[in-house]
């Protein structure tokens, strides 16, 4: 959290029309605004140009490998849980050109790819989403190289976060500690009152940036009760989550595990399909392709999505290291879960639940976790350094 | 920044597209191409192909393109003069490369659909089965679709003229829908989708239009077919429509013809058929 330097950071409270003018301001700005709208029969992340895009009134029941919109019984706007859509696709997109080169003579020019101009506002960024920017932030900008795509949108990105009011089907980020409070990196936070004919949102300034914009915007001072109220709707978010993962141990149970027969099981059920890495707002792996014309006169290089559930992303000299979709599986929870903690200092899972929504057969992370520990291998004692077995 | 780079050969290669079994459509693909077609006749000597042009070029060609499957004895033998003639032979679409729609005779008796179809069925020279170009001479690559993808086939003939290995990812449909940012319609509206189970290629052009995958591509890397079939059957797809699923126009493509047995199976062994 990067935490404004003037003093003055007491609560507001914003009215919903308060909150066009919010979209306004950041249009205003410059800002390409982005946030949550309906499409398709789910929850997307859209350019937003008013507060009458967003999914007002809308709900959604998730479980393991389902997905429907609901009709809530009030005009929420933010009464639902995360969709299909995560911000990397905005801050890593799918597809990226990085050069192009073009043959000019006996030679080649070389172009860099065009950076976008215009920086980001995403609206509604939940607690867990937080985290997984933060994530995505050490992997990107955190080492010794730095990743300039990601860095020139990141950098300047205006983040308008919300505390959930209602707890997903598939959450289970009150175990991973990163929500249901919005918590982090953000330069606004807001947490949605919907009671009794009032409508209107406890909003937080976590930077200078947002100290700014709500300096622009119609809002007064909020009441104690106004921030009591705010509380206990975060609270009872947490206390109504449905799933969950250990807070201590996953680590080790899993590396002390890899030869557990449940990794079999879930690999019959797996489709080795990628979706889970598609939606994970964590999981960054990508290739780099090469193209070029007919005439073999322009060439360009693209970064996409991979996943590790591809052969050809564990491709290495004479064969995929990772041959077998068990192996697959293992790979990507055990990165997930353990590895990443080695790799990065943290879980690279934030309880958002995609992965288990979004699941064809509906695999659910929680519990293959729990199955392994009701029934463990062995129990610690292991060297993890060499404990990797190779299928 | 310059680089010296090699000039260009002087000669260009030879291509050429050779059709068997098939509706035409993949090689319309190449004709399709408009706004490139001129950079592919700059690019190579169009030597033999006889829905663009009727100058034929023959001896050996550079790179064969090669449609349709294989269903008569004359197209077995020719195809063997086929492949004797080709430096680099890639097969195109779904016959090619898995026999086709036509191969749904692999699952029947041909002769009862010649006597049910023909006055004459005597004057027929066909054969039991409809079978892909590699289940007759060695390929080099083949490319996947009913149709084939326009970009996918520039992709090739671009990369085999660099001397490059061309980009087509034998990945599930799902990774290019999820790219498009695609909303999954197994998942949101259960749909059946064969996404899961299917090779990439088409840019997740069905659920793009909120469709579900009808597996034109055919069979993906490590397919799970029986697992998808689990979960769409739970969903409420009936066993014969999940038969018909896989059974169409890669149904003889070996992890779409496995599983579409296995749901055969059980439904003779359902109904108690005797068959």
């Amino acid at each position: 959290m990067n935490p404004p330097a003037d003093a003055d950071v007491s609560p507001a409270v914003l009215t919903v029309d308060g909150f066009q003018c919010l979209i306004d301001e950041l249009q205003r700005r410059g800002y390409r605004v982005i946030g949550p709208t309906v499409a398709d029969g789910a929850i997307v992340y859209d350019d937003l140009a008013s507060v009458d895009a967003l999914p007002r009134g809308v709900g959604d029941a998730q479980d393991a490998g389902r997905y429907r919109l609901t009709r809530r019984d009030d005009e929420a706007l933010f009464g639902y849980a995360v969709g299909p859509h995560s911000w990397k696709r905005f801050l890593n997109p799918p597809r990226l050109k990085l050069w192009s080169s073009r043959r000019e003579g006996d030679g080649v020019r070389v172009e860099p790819a065009p950076e976008p101009r215009q920086p980001l506002a995403f609206i509604g960024v939940r607690g867990c989403e937080l985290r997984a920017i933060a994530i995505q932030d050490r992997v990107f900008l955190g080492g010794r190289y730095v990743d300039r795509p990601y860095d020139v949108r990141r950098r300047g990105a205006f983040i308008v976060a919300v505390s959930c009011g209602t707890a997903g089907g598939t959450c289970f980020c009150t175990s991973m500690g990163s929500g249901p409070r919005a918590q982090g990196d953000f330069d606004l936070a807001l947490t949605e009152i919907v009671d009794a004919g009032e409508h209107h949102f406890v909003v937080e300034v976590g930077s200078d940036a947002g100290r700014e914009i709500m300096a622009q915007l119609p809002s007064r001072d909020a009441t104690s009760a106004d921030c009591r109220q705010a509380e206990r709707i975060v609270a009872a978010t947490a206390a109504s989550m449905g799933r969950s993962l250990p807070a201590e141990g996953v680590r080790e149970l899993l590396l002390d595990n890899l030869d557990h027969p449940r990794w079999d099981q879930v690999a019959e059920r797996c489709l080795s399909c990628a979706n889970c890495t598609m939606v994970c707002p964590t999981c960054f792996c990508s290739s780099v392709e090469d193209s070029s014309d007919l005439a073999s006169e322009e060439t360009a290089r693209e970064r996409r999505w991979d996943s590790c559930f591809t052969t050809d992303f564990a491709y290495l000299h004479g064969g995929s290291v990772r041959a077998t979709t068990r192996a697959r599986y293992r790979q990507w929870m055990t990165h997930k879960l353990a590895t990443w903690i080695d790799q990065f200092g943290s879980s690279g899972c934030v309880g958002c639940g995609r992965c288990i929504t979004w699941c064809p057969v509906g695999i659910d992370i929680t519990e293959e976790v729990r199955a392994i520990a009701a029934a463990p291998a062995r129990t610690g004692g292991s060297d993890h350094a060499d404990g990797h077995a190779q299928d | 920044m310059a680089t010296k780079l090699p000039r260009k050969p002087a000669s260009k290669p030879r291509l050429a597209v050779f059709k068997f079994t098939s509706c035409d459509g993949c090689q319309l693909s190449l004709l399709d191409c408009e706004d490139e077609l001129l950079a592919i006749a700059g690019a190579v000597d169009i030597a033999y192909f006889p829905e663009a042009t009727r100058s034929t070029l023959r001896g050996r060609y550079d790179l064969v393109l090669v449609e349709g499957s294989i269903t008569t004895p004359e197209e077995q033998a020719r195809v063997l003069d086929v492949r004797r003639r080709a430096r680099f032979l890639v097969t195109l679409g779904a016959c090619a490369t898995a026999g086709g729609i036509q191969a749904l005779r692999n699952f029947a008796d041909v002769a009862e659909f010649s006597a049910a179809v023909y006055a004459s069925p005597e004057h027929l020279r066909t054969l039991a089965t409809s079978t892909a170009i590699a289940a007759h001479v060695p390929v080099d690559f083949e490319l996947r679709g009913c149709p084939i993808s326009k970009a996918q086939l520039l992709e090739v003939v671009s990369a085999f003229l660099i001397g490059r290995r061309p980009v087509v990812p034998p990945h599930s449909v799902c990774m290019e829908c999820k790219a498009a940012g695609n909303v999954c319609v197994t998942v949101a509206q259960a749909r059946p989708c064969l996404g899961p189970v299917t090779h990439a290629g088409c840019g997740a052009l069905c659920p793009s239009y909120d469709r579900g995958c009808y597996g034109c591509f055919g069979p993906k890397e490590t397919p799970n077919a029986a697992a998808l079939s689990e979960r769409l059957l739970q969903q409420g797809l009936q066993a014969q429509e999940l038969l018909r699923l896989y059974r169409s126009f890669n149904a003889d493509a070996p992890a779409f013809r496995d599983e579409s047995l296995r749901i055969e199976a059980g439904l003779r062994n359902h109904t108690g058929d005797p068959s």
